[in-house]
């Protein structure tokens, strides 16, 4: 778990509101943090059961309501795999409590595709440090990848620092934003980049790519045209350094 | 049986939502159903007016929240219909006035005495949304044939996705059947191919929409009008039975059809 010292709060733009964050031990003696960002609070969580911090956290709050009235909060979960149905729950007794969530932190894939699903950021004001970030690319060697089954419709916006496989429809309007390469069987109508942190080796494949908008590495192309018959293509730089597709033929 | 209660959205402003649930609950409670719509849009309060019930307004949604009267008293019987209620918006006040468990309450208590709850959403995706889609059972998108509707469409229908309210319906609002047959409108087929959900309605643009809508007397109480016939199905629809989709290309006059018959087209 990434150590959560002062140093690296930095990254999150801090304006300390509290000298001393309030510290909330329960019963467990897990530890809530709640420090105040520019924009609002930023409520870290550790390792401990999801029910028994959800309450924690519950009791923090009712416990001073005028503290917390109007907040916006972004919860730094940790490792925590949380599932749609948990932050839902979660996100309606803080908002009926005038509390109004607007992102989730996570190490864990699966709570950041939660996140993301439910529209919530997962990143406040600058991306997490890099040193932090548990599945980089060199952690997890080439092969890793994110894997998702379903269509990716208008708002989603998935990030992942490794390759991005989606099987289904990238709808316009959704974002993928891969460090590696993007593979799309189906539809790329959205915003894709590959490559995001600099490598100019990625590539973006699709069996119809007609993306909104084509990133790898540095380099941006407008809107490929819509095609009457798509075939599946390929999108890389080319030796001078354009971005250049070609469709993929057998042999 | 208890009320299946339906939440009409659209993420874009301006689609026709309100008019969609006004000719619905009209369509619904025509054919004998008991009937309740609740505007959800709280502060920007539009559905009593196309149900020409604006003067009848006592107390509101918010006065059932907040304990100021019980809901029994801020139900408005429509005019004509005895089976048809509204439970209006508050103008004065704003979504975060209510929650989405007050929602939950509020339709709870409406279940057992309704065949439908019929909730108007506001546009956007924000509390006022929220707290309509909450008590859903079933949702209905309204979109119009045009590329930034759509847009907010599949927006909302990936956050209903991930809400568990289902992939909803979808109504295709104020369509132009000659404009798409010039490729100036996206066609029926070209929303539903990137929506990709269940089709329950498509409504043929219509003027009388506007003329009921300003007189206070929705469109489907109008036996001639096209896009009331398309109400009255898709109410039709929604308690099951099968109703085959208007042909909207030959939904021109007399004389088209003359020639056709002719052979000449």
């Amino acid at each position: 778990m990434e150590a959560k010292s002062p140093a690296n709060t930095s990254c999150y733009n801090l304006v300390i509101v509290n000298q001393d964050p309030i510290n909330f031990m329960n019963e467990t003696n897990s530890l809530i943090q709640i420090k105040g960002l520019r924009d609002g609070l930023l409520v870290s969580l550790d390792d401990a059961p999801w029910e028994e911090q959800r309450i924690a956290l519950l009791a923090q709050v009712d416990g001073q309501p005028a503290f917390f009235q109007g907040a916006r909060l972004a919860l730094d979960v940790a490792s925590q795999v949380l599932h749609v149905n948990e932050l839902v729950d979660l996100r309606d007794q803080l908002s009926e409590r005038g509390i109004s969530l607007w992102a989730v932190i996570s190490e864990s894939p699966t709570t950041e595709k939660t996140a993301q699903l439910l529209g919530l950021a997962t990143r406040i004001s600058k991306p997490r440090p890099e040193e932090g970030r548990k599945f980089a690319v060199d952690d997890l060697g080439e092969e890793t990848a994110l894997f998702l089954s379903r269509t990716l419709r208008s708002g989603t916006r998935i990030e992942f620092a490794g390759h991005i496989v989606i099987f289904g429809d990238v709808n316009p309007g959704a974002e993928i934003i891969s460090d590696g390469n993007v593979i799309v069987w189906g539809r790329l109508r959205g915003m894709v980049h590959a490559g995001a942190k600099g490598n100019r080796n990625a590539v973006v494949c699709a069996l119809d790519l007609s993306p909104m908008q084509l990133r790898i590495a540095e380099e941006v192309s407008a809107a490929l045209k819509p095609r009457e018959s798509p075939r599946p293509e390929i999108a890389r730089i080319n030796k001078d350094g354009k971005l250049q597709s070609e469709f993929w033929s057998p042999g | 049986m208890p009320a299946q209660v339906i939440t009409i959205t659209s993420g874009k402003g301006g689609v026709g939502k309100t008019t969609a649930v006004a000719n619905l609950a009209v369509a619904l409670a025509s054919d004998g159903a008991k009937v309740v719509c609740i505007d959800g849009d709280i502060g920007l309060r539009n559905l009593d007016v196309i149900l020409g019930l604006e003067n009848r307004i006592v107390y509101d949604i918010v006065d059932v929240i907040e304990g100021r009267c019980r809901l029994k008293q801020a139900m408005i019987r429509d005019k004509k219909l005895p089976e048809l209620y509204l439970i209006p918006a508050a103008q004065t006040r704003d979504k975060n006035a209510v929650s989405p468990s007050d929602m939950n309450r509020l339709v709870k208590e409406l279940r057992n005495d309704f065949d439908f709850v019929l909730i108007d959403s506001p546009a956007g995706i924000e509390r006022g949304f929220k707290n309509a889609i909450a008590p859903a059972d079933r949702v209905i998108v309204v979109t119009n044939p045009e590329i930034s509707a759509v847009r907010d469409a599949d927006r909302v229908i990936g956050i209903l996705e991930a809400e568990e309210k289902g992939p909803g319906a979808l109504i295709i609002n104020r369509l132009n059947p000659s404009l798409v047959k010039n490729h100036d409108m996206l066609s029926a087929d070209d929303v539903l191919d990137l929506l990709a959900v269940e089709l329950i309605g498509i409504v043929p643009e219509d003027e009388n929409v506007i003329i009921g809508s300003n007189r206070g007397a929705p469109v489907a109480f109008d036996p001639k009008s096209r896009a009331g016939q398309a109400f009255r199905n898709i109410a039709k629809r929604l308690r099951g039975e099968k109703v085959p989709f208007l042909d909207l290309d030959h939904a021109d006059g007399f004389w088209q059809r003359l020639q056709r018959l002719a052979g000449r087209k």
